[in-house]
């Protein structure tokens, strides 16, 4: 089931729409009705589902409809046709009071200027949401303080907007998103107002939070860079209408038109893919169970000279070469003694741009671990060299 | 240019004698006894209370919204009022400018909420706001006079059309200018029409409605001392006498009271405005 599905959504602005809207399904241009009739073509029949978790980006340059789209989600903007359903449920059918509960319960929304109250501190800020639903103050105030405390603004609760830098201002926007605990997350341009270096902060922290959450999001960009980096599928849009969707490495590697690959073909690569995107399952793991025996039996099975050691929950242990392996075997020391743990070793989301220079200045590969200090992958200089020519190889770690 | 013959003169006169003031004669009485009371106990609790005590209450109010400065200028002011013999007339004038206030604003502050809310009810009422901005102001007074007689409660309402614009103008501009995306950000978390107002667009627009609070009581202090030809008495009047006798001290000293009276109101609301401005 998709938690949001937009179909055939149309948005026309100006006098006459209804009779606009005839002349668009009959093929008329955007620029042909604009010119004949004054009306402009906002968004045009946009479609897309958006799987519950997702985070989902819709991409495109100014004037291409992506803040009228996402207002039209939960009618901040009337659609002129078509439908959004949110659950199930179609937000264009409901009435005044069900669209406010529909607002009130599923969907939060972020802006890119913030919209934050000036006339109210942290807390009335994030708490707002669930006042205007009559939740008791002591109640709502708890919630605020939680919301405000999974965006890092601890302390900050009885500050003013305009006391606060960006960064903060947006963080206390996501923090009232947050605090009614609405399953979906609609972002406008959330991060386009920040400074690059706080950007790519609160980019960091958004993806964090959506996994620790579990929030479907709908986020809104004019930055290829942020929505290849954000989303787990792109819709990319021009002149009010969705032009392709797809996941980034689709995107970038099947553009639908010239539009798209005009548009991708500046990414930098080494920016885009991450260490999870390149990195492979060593080849030979052993348990601690087995010994050197066993080590020194399967380097020999698989042809290496070392083997990756990790025990019986995944947790990385060091590496074994073959010469410390058969050591330990002859004077009958006990492994864990002879594990070299001199290798590098990083997380799953670290960009590709900040390995190359690690890759280039040791002899082992580069181990990814999770947070639990699990192995999950290994990286070597080559399939970083190759990873930056033909992107990634995906199919290798899914097993 | 006499073309044709407008007798736009007598026509009013005979709508308003044979028509107007039979039909709703009554209901302006009404109006009138309500606002003539009211008028009447502001006086007698201006007037009631002690002049050293008026002061003293006055002085505390100027320290805590002005500073140190606006009390000193209202004790001397107060002072001056008092040794120069204009008292009683300071407090007539003064309870005028008070009942009148709370009237345009009472009639204001919701025209202007619901102007800004409406744009077909803005196209009705931007019209009719300039013509009684433009309207010269003596032009009310004869049907104010015709409907509710000589005294007071004619120039409350007069000074009521001449100084409720301000009111109507700065509420609706003030709500109006409420940044879109805040707007939007409460209608995204589901709020009512009304939630929306009284939550977010009303707090955000009250250092206009304050400024706007503001210019209504100097219009109405400057409206409350031309009523006096249409015999509302205080500081007015006392000018009034001055020109008719050419008494040049009698004139200095009632218009001397009208520029205290002005300054004291005008700092004292605009120090509550700008305290708004600051917590938001």
């Amino acid at each position: 089931m998709s938690k949001i599905k937009v179909s055939e959504l149309t948005k026309i602005f100006g006098p006459n729409p209804k009779q606009s809207l005839e002349r668009l399904n009959k093929g008329s241009s955007k620029d042909e009705i604009l010119a004949d009739t004054g009306n402009t073509v906002g968004v045009n029949q946009a479609s897309f589902d958006v799987k519950a978790g997702e985070f989902f980006v819709i991409m495109g340059l100014s004037g291409s409809g992506k803040s009228t789209l996402i207002r039209l989600v939960n009618r901040l903007i009337e659609p002129t046709s078509g439908h959004v359903y949110i659950d199930d449920e179609d937000i264009t059918n409901m009435n005044k009071n069900e669209l406010i509960e529909a607002r009130r319960k599923k969907l939060g929304m972020v802006f890119q200027n913030f919209g934050l109250f000036p006339h109210r501190n942290v807390v009335g800020n994030v708490a707002y949401g669930l006042e205007i639903q009559g939740v008791e103050k002591q109640e709502r105030e708890q919630k605020a303080q939680k919301a405000i405390e999974d965006v890092g603004l601890k302390g900050y609760e009885s500050s003013f907007p305009n006391e606060l830098s960006g960064g903060m201002q947006q963080r206390v926007g996501l923090a009232r998103a947050l605090a009614n605990d609405t399953d979906i997350l609609l972002m406008d341009e959330a991060f386009s107002a920040l400074d690059p270096l706080i950007r790519k902060d609160m980019q960091d922290e958004l993806l964090k939070l959506q996994k620790k959450l579990g929030k479907t999001v709908l986020f809104i960009t004019h930055d290829l860079d942020e929505a290849l980096k954000l989303g787990d599928r792109i819709a990319i849009m021009k002149d009010g209408q969705i032009v392709q969707i797809g996941s980034s490495e689709e995107i970038l590697e099947n553009p639908a038109n010239e539009y798209v690959s005009n548009f991708v073909k500046d990414v930098d690569r080494s920016k885009v893919l991450d260490a999870e995107q390149v990195m492979r399952r060593p080849e030979v793991l052993t348990t601690y169970k087995g010994g050197p025996r066993t080590a020194i039996k399967k380097m020999e099975d698989v042809g290496a000279s070392s083997i990756f050691v990790v025990d019986r929950d995944d947790h990385f242990q060091g590496l074994l070469t073959i010469d410390d392996a058969i050591r330990a075997y002859k004077e009958e020391i006990p492994m864990e003694k002879v594990l070299n743990q001199d290798v590098h070793t990083t997380t799953p989301t670290t960009p590709l741009n900040d390995l190359i220079g690690v890759a280039a200045d040791t002899k082992y590969p580069i181990v990814v671990l999770d947070e639990e200090q699990k192995l999950l992958g290994i990286i070597s200089r080559v399939s970083i060299l190759s990873g930056l020519v033909l992107g990634k190889e995906k199919d290798e770690v899914t097993n | 240019m006499n073309y044709f013959e407008l007798p736009l003169e007598q026509w009013t006169n005979t709508f308003v004698d044979d028509w107007f003031l039979p039909t709703f004669g009554n209901a302006f009485d009404s109006i009138g006894s309500v606002l003539n009371a009211f008028v009447d106990l502001v006086t007698d609790v201006l007037l009631f209370i002690p002049p050293e005590l008026f002061t003293l209450l006055l002085v505390i109010l100027s320290w805590r919204v002005g500073g140190k400065g606006l009390a000193v200028f209202t004790f001397l002011g107060m002072l001056f009022i008092g040794s120069v013999d204009i008292w009683e007339e300071s407090m007539h004038t003064l309870s005028i400018v008070i009942v009148s206030t709370f009237v345009s604003l009472l009639v204001g502050i919701p025209v202007g909420i619901l102007s800004a809310m409406n744009n077909r009810v803005q196209s009705v009422v931007r019209p009719t706001l300039d013509f009684m901005q433009t309207l010269p102001s003596f032009v009310y007074l004869i049907p104010a006079v015709l409907l509710f007689g000589l005294g007071g409660v004619s120039a409350v309402i007069a000074t009521f059309i001449f100084a409720a614009p301000p009111a109507v103008r700065m509420t609706n501009l003030g709500i109006r200018h409420v940044p879109k995306e805040v707007i939007e950000a409460s209608k995204a978390f589901g709020s009512t029409s009304k939630q929306l107002l009284f939550k977010v667009q009303l707090p955000l627009a009250v250092p206009s409605i304050m400024a706007g609070v503001n210019q209504t009581i100097m219009l109405s202090l400057s409206m409350a001392v031309i009523a006096s030809m249409i015999g509302a008495p205080g500081l007015g009047a006392t000018v009034l006498q001055a020109i008719s006798r050419v008494n040049i001290g009698l004139g200095l000293v009632g218009g001397l009271g009208i520029v205290v009276l002005a300054i004291i109101l005008d700092r004292i609301t605009q120090g509550i405005g700008q305290g708004q401005n600051n917590k938001s």
